[in-house]
């Protein structure tokens, strides 16, 4: 790693005058999962390594008097996963159970799962977001890229596999900066972006900004999921995943939101999938017409191909999933 | 953090009613920061820690002290200063498990940690399950040979202790579910689930 | 003159029994020092730069940012501007520094400016690789029953014999497989820990070969190989990976050297899987023809893969693999690629041309809607390796133990579950595994302990503990009154451990030091016990006279009688010089059970079984576990394993752990070995095992989709992407 400053601040006011307005000149540490790699990598080559661990209003999960659930950024994924406040909130536990692996689970945090890197070869060896202005990903080895929202010279995949559930959870994230008094709401969708030129990264936040807390609303009787197409066990990346909610009127969907996961280089919300299920009832029928509703617009590379369908089936099952435990109003099991 | 259910409006002043108001993509395009000052000058009341600082921390249940970088990270003083190489580096980013010790109680990669992220804080090795009298995992794992070149024995055996302590009556289902954050090369994962299996069944390995 | 014998079965105290491991513990509570582990005082950690190219060539080379980053404090070029480079991450600069931090980021101030040539990375694609001029021959053979006559043009003989023969068979298959190239990713890097000691090199290394790798050392450093000291206690992974100092390894002797100070030199997790070793890669084209009975008659094939950038393949001498009927041709190309030399990966060849052979005799039963169980008993005649009866009562043990014929239907003909169909598929293997050559010493001390001495190394298998058993119960002893010393190049040579040779050399050596060392001593003990020395033995701590258990003498009391100096023989086995206590030739049947979503193309493991003879069995319990491993080694290669070149730079895209994906405890499904030892292999004596387990696996799991899907997926590993894309071709998704 190149040598750095570190700083561990108390109070949100404190980060943020620790937090420099210039690009790549700080980067905010949590769980360390990602930045430290990236660090090693010399991918990531920060003046200073900002401590957000010791922060304590940004850790910890809290009920708000209109139900809604208040989550730290810095809390770890296993506290998220055990606490009774999130039992029903189903999405999100699936794609945190996907992430099968004790130590990330223990380590890792909801704040920095959402702000992790993407997965994306070409950028992880240090060619940047948008390699293919080259056309080096084009031209390349694909097999991961993105199939969707890929026409411009980003085509990694967004590496988070809880932002889809958190995005049809409907939920908001809290961001802080570059003022001290500056703060934000954000909906989850609107905290990504897919980066068109150089210096934007795959989020909108400024250098100097920080997520502290993700807000997620009372779940009522919607029913949510999140299906993974998984190789193998352990923490590896899907291939493909989508997260589907869904609440039921008389037995037609009323209202539904789905997010597709590693397919294009954010959270993909697809208003085709969510048209293609309104005011139906959900059977394999509709679900597998959502599917293709969401692939529609998928132009795969030369190696990828095989995305589109996973996706499909992805969309296909978490709708299937969610409508299940929609129809019946219960929480998944946990494992 | 199941306490904080009586306190729920805690934090940075935020309220229910700005949750509401501040919905929405608008709100990202009047965040454009104007904070230009430069970068030294902005440390507030923060130690803001250059070069090497000496910390103290518990390792194994001693206090300990070490002098360490912003770079380093907690697997590299624990190998180089301490000289307790139980804990391996294999990936990067953790990812393999080999390098898995215990800080605070919790399981966590010391190769994706920084050494002052540990600044007073209470590490467990390997180490901490040899001994005159090794943990009953570690026998478990010879009397079942579940190891080869042993190489990702150590992290495994730490995963295994503490996911036996999480859950002391796990199925065998459940011990294939739960460890999957390590990796190991020779294959030995079949013995690893029957070493396992019989600290549940409560067997004796002494 | 000491006849060297095992004992029966009946009559032996620890070999044959399931030892425990006598380094287990150590491995289980980190204190076993693997050579990463050796820290020494004042230490360097030497951190190298790879080239980012997959081909191009060095134009300058700067190093002065580098020199300048505090904490580092020696910069070595590996490469001097000019040099062509031929795979990414060839190591150009090691920088030595005082701490890993300082390493990293003073090599990543080294600026090297490149031009950049021509990649090739398709290894699988044959007529590319001639248009790209990539390809050399890699040798052919052909066999045909019937000779030519005298005034036959033998070329054209044979391709009119097999013209004639593919017209008389009653069943024909072409068929298309394949097995990608991938590593060895030792779990442990390469690399080697080294300071001088008045002119001596001592370089703790992890090595497979401690007492081969002091002259490599030694020859390019102007040393004698006395000169150098090559230990390694623990080693954490080779599989035929590990046998060299490397030139890295040399860099650090020589960085240890001009600093005056140790130094630490381990490969990056990238540059490990980029340079530490890769497995060739096959593919190949097949047509075979079988009698109505569906034994095969006549096999035809090409294949072609790749060794990387020198070349080399998959050796046609072992295709086809095992089954090899009586008429054939096979032709093999080396394709050039821009990717590191391959090393050989444990069993090497096998596990491929398995994979490219077996296949296509399952797909023989597919097409005949045969029970691939009978069409592959019905082919043992032309079995090679080991005898036919051994395959077969495999066969037969492995079917019990999978429920083989209850469990099987036709390919493509199984019950369906949602999307998921699942599928039987199985494959038989041989390997030589002769003893290699071994040197033990062995002292017994007047106080009664006993040391032996052996410049082996213990790869994971046990070596300690088969050594420990083998000296034990030759003298009559426990365990615990052993000491056994391997690791140090300084003990008596033994052979690197490759291709299955260990347990056997090592076995070799410590019984007949151990037999010669209880001669010696019974021949200083008889008169004490009024008994000619011939008529003694050794049995549980006590010499006695045969026959009369209540004339002994305790072993202390024994070795007592020594006098001051201690006991000392040494005994030494040369491979190829005929012997009772080993021999070679193994065979083994794997079966494999498994689940594919035909929707995701996601295969599971359900089941695996393995049958495997080894001759004579010395640990059951470390023995099992080595199948074990072989069998998960091979799930790795046959569902996830896959080394990923980036067509346009040439770059190995997935070297990281988190990229190169293996398989997790929770993949392999439930895995059943049965050791195959009945009296007519175990009086064969011993015979290694590393090897042979790890052959069938590609196979086996392969088949098992085929009978899944009933379609061949065609090429290893069987990822979602190719299993989809084999639906997709066929029409089925």
């Amino acid at each position: 790693m190149k040598s750095f400053e570190f700083a561990a601040p108390r109070t949100e006011a404190e980060l943020l005058r620790l937090l420099s307005p210039i690009p790549g000149h700080t980067e905010v540490l949590a769980g360390g999962t990602d930045l430290v790699g990236l660090m090693k990598k010399m991918v990531v080559t920060p003046e200073r390594v900002v401590n957000l661990m010791e922060v304590p209003s940004m850790r910890g999960i809290t009920i708000r008097p209109d139900g809604a659930i208040s989550i730290g950024a810095t809390t770890a994924l296993d506290e998220v996963l055990e606490h009774p406040y999130l039992a029903s909130y189903s999405a999100l536990l699936d794609a945190l159970r996907g992430i099968n692996s004790m130590q990330l689970q223990a380590q890792g945090t909801l704040g920095g799962e959402i702000c992790q890197r993407p997965q994306c070869w070409f950028f992880r060896s240090g060619q940047g977001l948008l390699a293919d202005r080259a056309g080096l990903v084009s031209q390349g080895q694909n097999e991961m890229q993105a199939i969707l929202d890929n026409a411009g010279p980003a085509k990694f995949v967004s590496g988070s596999r809880t932002a889809p559930a958190i995005a049809v959870l409907n939920a908001e994230v809290r961001v802080i900066g570059p003022g001290e008094a500056d703060e934000q709401w954000l909906p989850v969708a609107a905290l990504f972006r897919t980066p068109r030129k150089e210096g934007e990264r795959e989020t909108v936040l400024l250098p100097n900004q920080v997520v502290t807390h993700i807000v997620l609303p009372p779940v009522g009787n919607l029913g949510s999921a999140t299906y993974e197409v998984r190789q193998s066990e352990g923490p590896d990346y899907p291939l493909a995943s989508a997260a589907a909610a869904l609440r039921l009127e008389g037995g037609r969907v009323r209202e539904a939101r789905v997010t597709l996961g590693m397919v294009a280089p954010r959270p993909y919300a697809s208003q085709e999938a969510k048209r293609a299920l309104l005011g139906k009832s959900v059977s394999e029928e509709t679900a597998v017409a959502a599917g293709l509703a969401a692939i529609r617009d998928a132009k795969p590379l030369a190696h990828n191909g095989y995305k589109v369908q996973l996706a499909k089936v992805a969309v296909k099952r978490a709708i299937l999933e969610a409508a299940s435990r929609a129809a019946s109003s219960q929480p998944a099991v946990v494992a | 953090m199941t306490d904080s259910i009586h306190n729920s409006d805690t934090h940075s002043g935020v309220s229910r009613r700005a949750f509401l108001k501040g919905s929405g993509a608008a709100a990202a395009a009047t965040a454009v920061g104007t904070s230009t000052a430069p970068l030294a000058a902005q440390e507030g009341g923060t130690e803001v820690v250059r070069g090497e600082k000496t910390i103290s921390l518990t390792v194994n249940g001693q206090n300990r002290q070490a002098t360490v970088e912003p770079r380093t990270t907690l697997l590299e003083m624990l190998r180089y200063q301490f000289d307790l190489t139980g804990a391996k580096p294999v990936s990067l980013d953790g990812s393999s498990g080999a390098s898995t010790v215990w800080v605070d109680g919790k399981t966590v990669a010391a190769s994706t940690m920084l050494a002052l992220q540990c600044e007073g804080k209470a590490i467990r090795t390997v180490e901490s399950l040899g001994g005159d009298q090794p943990d009953p995992v570690a026998q478990a794992f010879v009397k079942h040979d579940a190891e080869q070149c042993g190489f990702c024995t150590p992290g495994f055996v730490v995963a295994v202790r503490a996911f036996l302590d999480k859950h002391p009556n796990a199925s065998e289902e459940e011990i294939r579910q739960g460890l999957n954050g390590n990796i190991c090369r020779c294959g030995t994962y079949a013995n690893i689930i029957d070493a396992a299996m019989s600290i549940v069944k409560g067997e004796s390995h002494g | 003159m000491v006849e060297y014998y095992w004992p029966q079965r009946e009559e032996t105290t620890l070999i044959g029994k399931p030892v425990d491991r006598l380094d287990g513990l150590e491995k289980a509570t980190g204190t076993a020092k693997y050579t990463y582990d050796v820290n020494l005082k004042d230490q360097l950690i030497a951190k190298a730069l790879g080239c980012p190219h997959g081909h191009c060539r060095i134009k300058s080379i700067d190093t002065a940012a580098a020199e300048a980053t505090p904490g580092v404090v020696h910069i070595e070029l590996l490469r001097e501007p000019g040099s062509e480079i031929e795979w990414e991450g060839e190591l150009i600069a090691v920088v030595a520094a005082d701490s890993e931090g300082a390493a990293v980021e003073g090599r990543s101030k080294i600026d090297v400016q490149y031009e950049t040539l021509e990649v090739f990375t398709n290894d699988e694609d044959l007529e590319a690789a001639k248009e790209a001029g990539r390809t050399t021959r890699g040798g052919g053979k052909a066999e045909t029953q019937r000779e030519p006559g005298e005034e036959d043009d033998e070329d054209e003989f044979i391709e009119d014999e097999i013209k004639r023969l593919f017209g008389e068979a009653a069943h024909v298959i072409e068929g298309y497989y394949g097995i990608d190239a991938i590593t060895h990713c030792c779990l442990e890097p390469h690399g080697s820990t080294v300071h001088w000691d008045n002119g001596r090199l001592i370089a703790y290394l992890s090595t497979q070969n401690v007492s081969g790798t002091d002259d490599g050392f030694a020859r390019d450093l102007n040393l004698t190989a006395d000169d150098v000291d090559v230990i390694c206690e623990y080693i954490g992974g080779g599989f035929g990976s590990k046998f060299a100092a490397d030139y890295w390894g040399i860099a650090a002797a020589r960085i240890s050297k001009q600093t005056g100070r140790p130094v630490k030199f381990m490969l990056d997790r990238d540059q490990e899987l980029k340079l530490g070793g890769n497995r060739p890669s096959g593919y190949i084209k097949v047509k075979l023809g079988a009698d109505e009975n569906g034994v095969v008659q006549i096999w035809d094939s090409e294949h072609w893969g790749t060794g990387g950038a020198n070349g080399g393949g998959v050796s046609h001498g072992v295709i086809p693999y095992v089954l090899s009927p009586p008429n054939y041709r096979r032709l093999a190309t080396n394709i050039k690629v821009n990717a590191a030399q391959a090393r050989a990966w444990r069993a090497p060849n096998h596990p491929q041309a398995c994979a490219m052979s077996q296949t296509a005799y399952d797909d023989l039963a597919a097409q005949m809607g045969a029970d691939s169980y009978d069409i592959f008993m019905r082919n043992l005649g032309s079995a090679q390796g080991a005898k036919p009866e051994v395959y077969a009562e495999e066969m037969k043990i492995a079917a019990r133990l999978m429920d083989w014929k209850a469990k099987w239907h036709a390919h493509g003909k199984g019950p369906r579950d949602g999307s998921v169909v699942e599928g039987l598929g199985m494959a038989l293997h041989t390997w030589g595994g002769t003893a290699n050559n071994s040197s033990c010493q062995l002292k017994i001390y007047p106080d009664g302990s006993v040391q032996s001495f052996c410049g082996t190394q213990d790869l994971g298998t046990g070596t300690r503990t088969v050594c420990a058993q083998v000296v034990a119960d030759t003298l009559g002893l426990s365990l615990d009154q052993v000491q056994v010393n391997i690791g140090r190049s300084t003990y008596p040579n033994s052979g690197a451990s490759g291709g299955s040779t260990t347990v056997g050399g090592v076995s070799e050596s410590h019984r007949r030091a151990a037999q010669d060392a209880l001669m010696k001593l019974f021949d200083q003990v008889a008169g004490a016990l009024e008994a000619d020395a011939g008529d003694l033995e050794a049995v549980d701590g006590r010499i006695r006279i045969k026959g009369s258990p209540e004339s002994s003498l305790s072993w202390k009391e024994a070795c007592s009688r020594l006098g001051l100096k201690p006991l000392e023989v040494t005994a030494s086995y040369q491979r190829g010089s005929g012997s009772p206590l080993s021999s070679s030739g193994v065979g083994g049947v794997q079966m494999a059970h498994v689940t594919v979503d035909t929707e995701t193309g996601v295969v599971k493991m359900r089941k695996f079984v393995a049958v495997q003879d080894m001759g004579l069995i010395v640990n059951p319990k470390t023995a099992k576990s080595q199948i074990y491993g072989a069998a998960i080694m091979g799930i790795a290669y046959a569902l996830f394993e896959q080394r990923k070149l980036d067509p346009a730079t040439g770059a190995f895209v997935n070297a990281e752990m988190a990229d190169y994906k293996l398989p997790r405890l929770g993949d392999t499904g439930q895995i059943i070995v049965e050791l195959y030892e009945p009296d007519s292999e175990r009086e064969r004596g011993v015979i290694g095992l590393g090897e042979p387990p790890v052959i069938s696996p590609g196979a086996a799991i392969s088949n098992a989709v085929c009978n899944a899907l009933g379609v061949r997926v065609p090429v290893l590993p069987l990822t979602p992407k190719r299993v989809l894309d084999a639906l997709q071709q066929a029409g089925r998704v």
